[in-house]
């Protein structure tokens, strides 16, 4: 089996444009959630999003191109060529051949769909636009990307709701680590800020009507996000030997479905993926210092992950610093595994580990130390990133510092 | 509370969570009903509908059975009768 380095990096997202505008957020502990710019929020039970902030295509697409991608494929495309540029790869015939790319999405082009969706109902038109399929497909940031580089190796898209890119990402570092591939662009992109989405999360009632706490006990909920984070992974060997920088390593990778409930998270399925990413690893749970946590700042969340936390580490879970970077950059979905798989990276990387923002107030429920609200300087070996989607279906993946 | 709010209630959690109409008694608690968190959600959405009124959120977390369930509908029906009344006012 080979080792697997992260040797590219990209992310846009409501904290930056590229990952070191996001890694200076992260740094700074400065939340991106503001007041929903992109869709009228006047008649949604909350108002604030984690938005990409005064977002066009222009300056990354031309005019014809943009018309054939929807903003969550443009994220993902923004992304990629920033992990590959941040890779230095140098494309021959043959690795755009072995290249694979998986990327992680739950809801697609929902803004496209919304559109037609509009069109044919409310006004009552008898066609809608010819590209809204293309468009709204789960897989077209998979495509946009193959198609940007010329890559031809496997390519697919996952979607396990907020789990989509942890589960990208794994399958990812498992062909690379098995041979496989040489090099994968792994991650996920999302954008679900149009109208019909908003009102179903508001129907869930699982949406804050102010920003996102979590592990604090006056947590109300998540707040959405969107964006993207991509990473160039190939064999550790191979990418010192051409000189490429590693920013980290992946070294293991852990899924569990709960079972259980459709929506209500469950500790066991939790902690039985935690498991499964430390076995995957051969590490000892004593080895972890950082934990990004899946910390959504729901009620059940928080404290169903703090408690699997506890059966996972034991007493060890006492010494872990965890944090929801979500607090900063929302919960963008099928993109949230990648940009906090970015923000372990940074962690692992830089020595600094990310706040949990906007933590109020300690909450029996979670007493563990959550890095409330300034990031903190620590050298950390090993860390894991947990991501537990509704329907019950869990990825964590684990690093190593480079 | 009126007896038919009581009816309309009780018939919103039956037919939502499809169990018989008289399991479901004014002072059932939803623990009791086997009534989850999603269960509830959908409920409140039954109950949006039938008396075309919103339940924020803040008035459903204390919300633990059938009674709690019927006095805070009327509360939000007496506000809406009130808001209705100010505005043929105006």
């Amino acid at each position: 089996m080979r080792r697997v380095a992260i040797t590219g990096l990209g992310a846009i997202c409501a904290l930056g444009r590229t990952t070191a505008e996001v890694a200076e957020s992260l740094r700074q502990g400065r939340s991106g959630i503001a007041p929903i710019e992109s869709t009228d929020a006047s008649q949604l039970r909350f108002r604030n999003g984690a938005e990409v902030r005064g977002y066009s295509h222009q300056g990354y697409f031309d005019d014809r191109r943009a018309d054939f991608i929807d903003r969550f494929a443009q994220f993902a495309v923004i992304a990629a060529r920033e992990a590959v540029t941040c890779a230095g790869v140098e494309w021959t015939p043959e690795l755009r051949e072995a290249a694979a790319i998986i990327t992680g999405s739950c809801v697609g082009g929902q803004s496209t769909e919304d559109v037609g969706f509009h069109d044919v109902y409310k006004m009552g038109l008898n066609r809608v636009h010819p590209l809204t399929i293309p468009k709204t497909m789960a897989n077209a940031g998979a495509s946009h990307i193959s198609m940007e580089f010329g890559i031809t190796g496997p390519s697919y898209t996952i979607s396990t709701a907020c789990s989509s890119a942890g589960h990208a990402i794994g399958q990812a570092f498992w062909m690379v680590r098995n041979g496989i591939t040489d090099l994968a662009l792994a991650g996920g992109s999302e954008a679900p800020f149009s109208f019909g989405i908003l009102k179903a999360w508001e129907a869930m009632r699982v949406v804050s009507p102010e920003t996102c706490r979590p592990f604090s006990r006056d947590r109300r909920g998540m707040v959405l996000g969107e964006g993207a984070a991509m990473l160039v992974l190939e064999p550790l060997e191979a990418a010192l030997a051409r000189g490429a920088k590693v920013h980290a390593e992946i070294v293991g990778f852990g899924m569990s479905a709960d079972a259980c409930h459709i929506t209500q998270p469950s500790a066991d399925g939790a902690a039985k993926a935690m498991r499964a990413a430390l076995r995957d690893a051969g590490l000892s749970a004593e080895a972890i210092g950082y934990v990004n946590a899946h910390g959504t700042g729901t009620l059940a969340n928080d404290a169903t992950e703090t408690a699997a936390l506890k059966a996972v580490f034991g007493a060890h879970a006492g010494k872990l610093a965890i944090s929801s970077t979500k607090s900063m950059h929302g919960h963008a979905l099928g993109a949230a595994a990648a940009l906090e798989c970015v923000a372990t990276v940074l962690a692992l990387r830089d020595g600094v580990l990310p706040p949990t923002a906007n933590y109020n107030l300690p909450d029996p429920d979670c007493d563990l130390d959550v890095i409330p609200n300034q990031s903190r300087q620590a050298q950390v070996e090993w860390a894991i990133s947990n991501s537990f989607a509704f329907g019950g279906l869990n990825a964590v993946l684990a690093l190593r510092k480079a | 509370m009126s007896d038919d709010l009581i009816e309309r209630v009780r018939k919103s959690i039956a037919t939502s969570k499809r169990i018989p109409l008289e399991t479901v008694a004014i002072d059932s608690d939803f623990q009791q009903l086997g009534i989850d968190s999603m269960d509830a959600v959908e409920i409140l959405f039954a109950l949006e509908n039938e008396f075309d009124i919103n339940i924020p959120d803040d008035e459903v977390r204390s919300v633990r059975g059938v009674r709690d369930m019927c006095v805070g509908v009327e509360k939000l029906l007496a506000a809406k009768a009130a808001a209705a009344e100010t505005q043929a006012g105006q």
